[in-house]
This record gives C-alpha cells, sequence and structure tokens, in this order.
C-alpha cells in the first residue's frame, strides 16, 4: 500500500516536472526542473529494489551532468534569447500532435505484445542478502569487464574532444 | 492490461505496466521537447529526459525479470549520457561562439 502510494506521488511529481522541462522559457529554470525530475526518478529506482543506480542517478545526473549544464546556461550570455518569440506555432501544435501519436502506439504495444522473458536468477531476497551495490559490481567486474573498460576509453575520448572543441584555437 | 502477465504473476505492489507507462509518458514528454523547442540547450535536456525513460524502462524490467543486466545497462547508459552531454556542451560553446546564438533556427550552415 506504502509502495502504490509512493510510486503515485514520484510518478505525478516526475511527469510534472518533466512537462515542465520543455514548457520553461528561462532555461536556468528547465534546468532546475530537469534536476526534480531526476531526484524524483531516484526514488523510483529505490522502490524498484535498484539502490546502486539510485545513488549514481543522484551522484552522476543530478551531479555531474546537471552543474555541467548549468555551467554552460551561465556562461553563455542567454539574455537576449530568452526575448525571442516563438513565432512556429505550426511547428509546436505538430510537434504536441505526433508526441500524443507516439503515446499511442507505445500504448497499443503495451496492449498487443505478450510480455515474457526468462527469469533470471537474481531474486530479490538473494540481491538485498548480498547486497545490491556488491551484486552489480561483481558482475561489471567479471561478466562485463570489457565493456566496462571500453566506457573507461569513451570518457577519454569525451574528455579530449570537450576540450579540443571548447578551446578557443588549438 | 491483461498480457503483462510479468507484472501479475509474481508482484502484489505496483506492476510492471505502471513503470513502463510511465517510462512511456517520460519518453514522450522529451520527444515532444525535442520537436518544438528551439533553444539547443533545453534539446539536449530533452535527450536526457528520454535517456531516463529508457533508463527506467530498464530498471523496470531487471526488478521484474530478476535479472541485474538492465541495471548494468543502466550504469553504461548514464556513462555514454555523460560523456554526449560533456561533448554536446562543448559544441555548443564553439556554436556559441562563431554564430552568437544557441538558436537551432539560426545554425543552418549545413541545412541545404
Amino acid at each position: 500500500m506504502a509502495e502504490t502510494v509512493l510510486f503515485t506521488v514520484l510518478a505525478v511529481v516526475t511527469v510534472i516536472t518533466a512537462v515542465l522541462v520543455i514548457v520553461q522559457r528561462n532555461p536556468v529554470s528547465s534546468a532546475i526542473f530537469l534536476i526534480m525530475t531526476l531526484f524524483s526518478l531516484a526514488g523510483i529506482y529505490l522502490l524498484l529494489n535498484a539502490q546502486f543506480i539510485a545513488v549514481i542517478q543522484v551522484l552522476v545526473y543530478a551531479g555531474a551532468i546537471m552543474v555541467l549544464f548549468l555551467f554552460v546556461i551561465m556562461l553563455l550570455n542567454l539574455e537576449k534569447e530568452k526575448k525571442i518569440i516563438t513565432r512556429h506555432r505550426l511547428q509546436k501544435v505538430l510537434g504536441v500532435f505526433l508526441g500524443v501519436i507516439l503515446l499511442a502506439q507505445i500504448g497499443m504495444i503495451f496492449n498487443s505484445v505478450f510480455l515474457e522473458g526468462t527469469r533470471g536468477k537474481f531474486t530479490p531476497e538473494q540481491v538485498t542478502a548480498v547486497g545490491n551495490t556488491q551484486v552489480v559490481a561483481r558482475l561489471l567486474f567479471t561478466d562485463y569487464l570489457l565493456p566496462f573498460e571500453i566506457t573507461s576509453i569513451l570518457l577519454l575520448v569525451a574528455i579530449i574532444a570537450a576540450i579540443v572543441l571548447a578551446k578557443r584555437q588549438i | 492490461m491483461t498480457s503483462l502477465m510479468i507484472s501479475s504473476v509474481m508482484y502484489q505492489g505496483v506492476s510492471l505496466s505502471s513503470y513502463l507507462v510511465l517510462s512511456a509518458i517520460l519518453f514522450t514528454v522529451g520527444v515532444v521537447g525535442f520537436m518544438i523547442r528551439r533553444n539547443i540547450i533545453v534539446i539536449f535536456m530533452s535527450i536526457e529526459l528520454m535517456l531516463n525513460a529508457a533508463n527506467l524502462a530498464f530498471v523496470a524490467f531487471s526488478r521484474f525479470l530478476n535479472s541485474m543486466d538492465g541495471q548494468i545497462f543502466v550504469f553504461f547508459v548514464m556513462s555514454v549520457a555523460a560523456a554526449e552531454a560533456a561533448v554536446g556542451l562543448a559544441i555548443v560553446i564553439a556554436v556559441y561562439r562563431t554564430k552568437d546564438t544557441v538558436n537551432a533556427d539560426e545554425v543552418n550552415l549545413m541545412k541545404w
């Protein structure tokens, strides 16, 4: 019962703040609302017994990535961008219309597909006994070691690319 | 919603379909934001919304299928999102330096 109430509250907060992200005119308030969305999603991950992912969500997404966004928004002087009157009414109507169609299509897929999968060996009781983070770590350093190492190379490439792109002249 | 059997068989709380519906709504909000906004930074935020919707679906399936692979995937999606945000925002800074704008309509050098 408590889980249902928590899920409902978090889901409503997530959807409302997500909509506010895309309708706010000021990019700074968009970023603040996106941080709230990410926080409530972290709460939903806690409901789903994914404690490690919830903490990473707060640390990496709401912490690092959104600070980067806010940093860039502050770095650029966007005062005159706010005054631009959007004259793309047709584009907005069409965008929302296509979004509704997309949602309807996803709903139809949910209703028509019989979702069935082979059940894994990590039952909630077992994961709770060992600890969620420990299970994730064991998998990351055994079965998923190669993707994990490739991720480090990807991040290195991203660092170099960001520096090269943002530098005034090379 | 009789077709989503995974949810109803084993679990009494919130069903899998609730999480999937939330994920679908979040993804749609991201798509709509991508299409109606002109500010490149807000377009990036819409992409983050879509990535988070996919992450939510991954974690929900991971929970209801008793599998840990979904959470590992979310871990990789997050690192890709971090790399994408860093490179994308560097591009935004470079564009702002040359064109003095972050309006996607005015960045049309390669359009036609």
